[in-house]
């Protein structure tokens, strides 16, 4: 059966000529691949709004995007948007003016938070123009894929994991 | 006497990374910097040894806002560097394309962007939390743009219909009647929109601006024209580079542009309104009267009334060209490289975007020049913040800060969409 429009949303956020600004695409494009039938899988520009409209309906939505906060290259952080806020200092340095934590706060104050918002943040080593990850980054966004298979498997919270048992 | 110096080092609402730098001594300005960071003509080297038919593709990548006009740019220039006309129904339908563009890229600015800096808040989320209806409904006027282009288009973020010589698919006349009842509820929102702005309050801010924007005898110009100003240009955008010069400033990592002899420009709405204000449809023309709005505004805040009516005027000329339109035969024509130099300029949301190649007889990319709205407006912003600060000097340094960043976002800058990543410090783990 082809994946729905509610259930499970996989988006992977960036730009492919941006170098590690392309980490959630590249775990996302894997994704697609890997995925059980049932779990949609789209690409995203990391524009707010966008966003917003392509999680509508969603039951679950994981969000994968580049991060530039200052850790070590590769290191992945994993945010609950429903347990904590997305931290404000989000908005002061995202460069679309209306990007991820933006969409995912204003979705909060207007009820249109799926139910179920994970964020899975790869921290990048560099953002310059041109096509390729950098090694540490290509590591982790295939680390990151088989953690969110793991997850799509074994989380008792996610949808679908029945259908897999 | 006392100096202060007032600093931004991340500007919040506004497309891409921005800082501003404002020097104040002996309660006089002494310097203004606005400083983009644009990455320095990097696509620009990508499109080197390309072919040309790979120049749309690449360039809509370097705005996830604006990737219409990018394409549409870059499209017109190689068909101007080959010699190729497309069929006049293909052309109505880069036309509809494009106003579904601006349906999406205004309502996000009026809405999230520019709004709650007049209405007191600090972002869209805190006015979202008093005016959830309001929210709302930009949201719902920026899907119906967000709509037509990913239908059009192929795709929301990187449209890949839109080809050298026309489209890879087009749509039956019946593929598009759903549309119809949308933009019609669009043109509502977007009328109710000019109302519901026009009511914002207003600095007292006018300033005496060269408009550049494209005209065009028969509508109001967004795909093509001769560029045209309110101090007498009057050029094909073939003489673009005969009458304007970028120049690198030390500060910002970005090309600056000024026209030659005159120096700061202004592109975009306001641009567009004073220049073509005749060439709105009636409709649009009658509701910027209806809320008192002649032909002339000079006000840089009032841009958000503009925005308003300009995406009234997308609605309706969506409209329009659906009712005209009737499927042509090919998507498009055929299209014979030869080595030539094309340009090319549109309408982008935020003003005129121009590109010029040198192809060689392969159709081979030799050379790229993009200049986006935003390097045209930097000039402007700055001098804008000249005539500003020292009108509000005595503001508590906080809030005249706020005000020097609603200057900027008056122009909706565009800093450098090519990357949207996320800077994130967390003081924690």
């Amino acid at each position: 059966m082809p994946p729905g429009k509610g259930g499970m949303l996989i988006i992977g956020l960036g730009n492919q000529y941006r170098r590690d600004d392309a980490a959630g695409l590249v775990a996302a494009r894997r994704l697609k691949e890997a995925a059980p039938a049932h779990v949609r899988v789209l690409e995203e520009s990391g524009e707010g709004t966008a966003l917003m409209e392509s999680w509508q309906g969603a039951d679950t939505v994981i969000l994968i995007d580049a991060l530039d906060s200052g850790a070590k290259p590769g290191t992945v952080r994993r945010l609950d948007a429903h347990r904590e806020p997305i931290p404000t200092r989000f908005f002061h340095y995202s460069t679309h003016a209306f990007g991820v934590a933006e969409a995912i706060e204003l979705a909060r104050v207007l009820g249109q938070l799926p139910p179920r918002l994970i964020v899975y943040g790869i921290e990048g080593r560099t953002f310059e123009a041109g096509l390729g990850l950098s090694p540490e980054v290509e590591k982790a966004a295939r680390e990151l894929v088989e953690r969110v298979l793991g997850d799509l498997c074994c989380d008792p919270h996610l949808p679908g994991v029945s259908v897999l048992n | 006497m006392k100096s202060r110096t007032i600093k931004v080092d991340y500007l919040a609402r506004v497309e891409g990374e921005g800082a501003l730098y404002v020097k104040i001594s002996d309660n006089k300005v002494t310097d203004v910097k606005f400083k983009i960071w644009e990455p320095p003509r990097l696509f620009e080297a990508f499109l080197r040894g390309r072919n040309y038919s790979e120049a749309p593709d690449i360039t809509a990548r370097i705005c996830g806002i604006c990737p219409i006009a990018y394409q549409m740019s870059s499209a017109h220039a190689m068909e101007t560097a080959f010699g190729v006309a497309v069929d006049p129904q293909v052309r109505a339908l880069r036309r509809l394309i494009y106003c579904g563009e601006w349906i999406e890229s205004h309502p996000l600015h009026v809405y999230l962007l520019h709004a709650p800096d007049f209405l007191g808040y600090e972002n869209a989320i805190q006015a979202a939390q008093d005016h959830p209806e309001i929210v709302q409904r930009g949201l719902q006027l920026k899907k119906v743009g967000n709509d037509l282009m990913a239908f059009l288009g192929g795709r929301e973020i990187h449209p890949i219909n839109i080809r050298v010589g026309g489209f890879y698919k087009v749509p039956t006349k019946q593929e598009l009647a759903p549309f119809i009842e949308k933009l019609k509820w669009a043109r509502d929102a977007a009328l109710e929109t000019v109302r519901w702005t026009a009511t914002l309050p207003f600095p007292d801010f006018e300033q005496d601006y060269e408009f550049v924007a494209l005209r065009h005898p028969d509508e109001y110009a967004i795909t093509e024209g001769r560029l045209v100003s309110n101090k007498g240009l009057d050029i094909a955008i073939s003489e673009y580079d005969d009458h304007f010069v970028e120049e690198h400033t030390q500060y910002a990592n970005a090309l600056r542009s000024t026209h030659k002899g005159r120096g700061a420009y202004h592109v975009g709405p306001l641009a567009r309104y004073n220049v073509n204000f005749d060439k709105l449809s009636p409709l649009a023309q009658q509701a910027a009267r209806d809320v008192g709005f002649g032909p002339v505004c000079r006000n840089p805040f009032k841009s958000i009334i503009v925005r308003s009516v300009e995406t009234v005027y997308a609605c309706d000329e969506a409209l329009r060209i659906i009712d005209q339109y009737e499927m042509p035969e090919k998507p498009a024509v055929e299209v014979q490289p030869r080595a030539a130099t094309g340009h090319g300029c549109t309408e982008a949301p935020r003003g005129i975007l121009y590109h010029r190649y040198r192809l060689d007889a392969q159709g081979v990319i030799l050379d790229a020049k993009i200049v986006a709205p935003t390097s045209q407006n930097q000039k402007c912003i700055e001098s804008d913040l000249w005539q500003f600060v020292p009108k509000h000097i005595d503001l508590p340094t906080e809030e005249l800060t706020w005000r020097c960043e609603q200057v900027i976002r008056n122009y909706d800058p565009c800093i450098s969409c090519a990357t949207h990543f996320l800077k994130l410090h967390i003081e924690r783990d």
